[in-house]
């Protein structure tokens, strides 16, 4: 059988990596497999749970919903680029503070959807915070946790800016 | 939590990785999208070649928010996919005198957060809110969603609303369809295999609008979808739109509400008049979410909340 492959180059989290991918690997799943960073997880494969959440080209992507391919000459952001080090950023911080994960299988993908959100200009009230989170699936938490921890981030950033 | 990479497989030099061996990614079994030939044209041109070439086993792919996820169930398993979510010039804005033109690759988020009224089409910006989730919105498309054709899908819905034309561009040029001839059915466009939707004109505007939708749970697909439009003259209702959605294979505009609408009141009871004459002339049917007579029932109700909404707004933002 043939497979069909092309030669890309994805810069993930600052590093560029030139890959030869075969095009029906999505880029969740080159992510984990092809670069090693098992952070993004796969929850339903079909963009319902947004566990596999990163971020493209700076906009938050449900990376099960994208071919690695599609991905050449991206900038691509995933989880494993937050902390500095050993050190956990502000959000992964407030997420720990606020008791926003337990068993952290969908943590991840909330993580760089806060991160998305966050970076933008307008201030997102509460309410629009939690339309937004309702985006992903948590089966654990009930949500209130991670609400409060983007809400207090978003706070923090805007009085550090 | 520190979330750390496993140690990277072995390769010969930092620029290059190593390839998996075939063998390791099950591709007889059914599970992942099943194999395709993917090529991403630098321009519509050359997409355009490809498409008079392969059109028949080709799907083209934009924002990939609906193909991807149909692909990774093989709901959908083209041969070729066609790649042109990063072509540059299809993803546009603009309102002049006509009306409003929006390119195909207009993504979702851009008509969230349209920085101004779009006057005569104000309820796009609050429909964009209903697309989808966040994540959705950000590499969604107008025209992708337009050519899947779920007859409940938002865009879908206002196409039959505005009276949209739709542009459809081949290597031969551009073919303008009008909305009532596009949609076919169940995801199926008028569109031929050698044609790609580029542009959509919205062209019929009204001072009050609105869409309502009935899902599960937000950001779902809706069950049925109702927009409404209509103008208001010394206090009369003037040239009244409804259009369903979720009804049937393809958005529906319902002449029985209209008609109610025509030269009345701007009143509770018209509204309810009207969600009920469409309830009751509508030819709908059951299936796993939901049976005709709730789909009647929601109807009735959208399209009387929707035309409160456009009465007390003239977004319809509720």
């Amino acid at each position: 059988m043939t497979v069909h492959e092309h030669d890309v180059e994805l810069h993930v989290n600052g590093e560029s990596h030139r890959l030869t991918l075969e095009t029906r690997r999505t880029l969740a799943d080159v992510l984990r497999h092809e670069l090693g960073l098992f952070g993004t997880n796969l929850g339903c494969e079909h963009g319902i749970c947004g566990a596999c959440t990163v971020i493209v080209e700076g906009a938050a992507a449900r990376s099960c919903l994208m071919f690695g391919v599609q991905a050449d000459g991206c900038d691509v952001e995933t989880v494993e680029g937050l902390a500095e080090g050993q050190e956990l950023n502000d959000l992964q911080q407030a997420f720990s503070r606020h008791h926003a994960l337990q068993c952290g299988f969908c943590t991840p993908g909330f993580l760089m959807l806060g991160t998305s959100l966050l970076r933008e200009e307008r201030i997102y009230s509460r309410e629009e915070i939690i339309e937004i989170v309702s985006s992903n699936l948590c089966r654990c938490t009930g949500y209130q946790g991670i609400v409060n921890a983007v809400v207090e981030v978003q706070g923090r950033r805007r009085v550090d800016s | 939590m520190i979330y750390h990479a496993h140690p990277r497989p072995k390769t010969g030099s930092k620029s290059h990785g190593r390839r998996r061996e075939s063998h390791e990614w099950p591709r007889d079994a059914p599970v992942k999208p099943a194999p395709f030939r993917y090529l991403r044209p630098e321009s519509l041109h050359e997409a355009l070649v490809h498409l008079t070439e392969h059109g028949d086993e080709a799907k083209i792919l934009a924002g990939g928010q609906s193909l991807v996820a149909m692909m990774n169930l093989r709901l959908a398993r083209p041969s070729l996919v066609i790649d042109i979510g990063g072509l540059k010039g299809l993803s546009y804005i603009r309102e002049d005198e006509h009306g409003v033109t929006i390119g195909a690759l207009t993504r979702h988020r851009h008509l969230e957060h349209y920085p101004a009224p779009l006057s005569g089409f104000e309820v796009l910006p609050t429909a964009a809110e209903l697309v989808g989730h966040y994540s959705i919105r950000g590499r969604g498309t107008f025209g992708g969603s337009m050519a899947h054709a779920d007859s409940a899908a938002e865009w879908c819905v206002l196409a039959s609303l505005f009276e949209a034309q739709m542009v459809a561009t081949s290597q031969r040029g551009d073919r303008t369809i009008p909305v009532e001839d596009f949609f076919l059915g169940l995801f199926s466009t008028a569109l031929t295999p050698e044609e790609v939707l580029t542009e959509v004109n919205l062209t019929s505007s009204y001072e009050h609008t609105a869409l309502h939708e009935y899902a599960r749970r937000r950001g779902d697909f809706a069950v049925v979808t109702a927009a409404v439009g209509f103008d208001l003259d010394k206090g009369t209702i003037r040239r009244p739109r409804v259009v369903l959605g979720g009804v049937a294979d393809r958005p529906v505009v319902t002449a029985a509400a209209q008609s109610v609408l025509e030269g009345a009141k701007p009143e509770a009871q018209v509204f309810e008049d009207a969600g009920r004459a469409a309830a009751a002339s509508l030819q709908t049917t059951d299936d796993i979410h939901a049976d005709a007579g709730l789909r009647r029932d929601l109807s009735a109700s959208l399209i009387r909340s929707a035309l409160a909404s456009a009465m007390e707004r003239r977004d319809g933002r509720a």
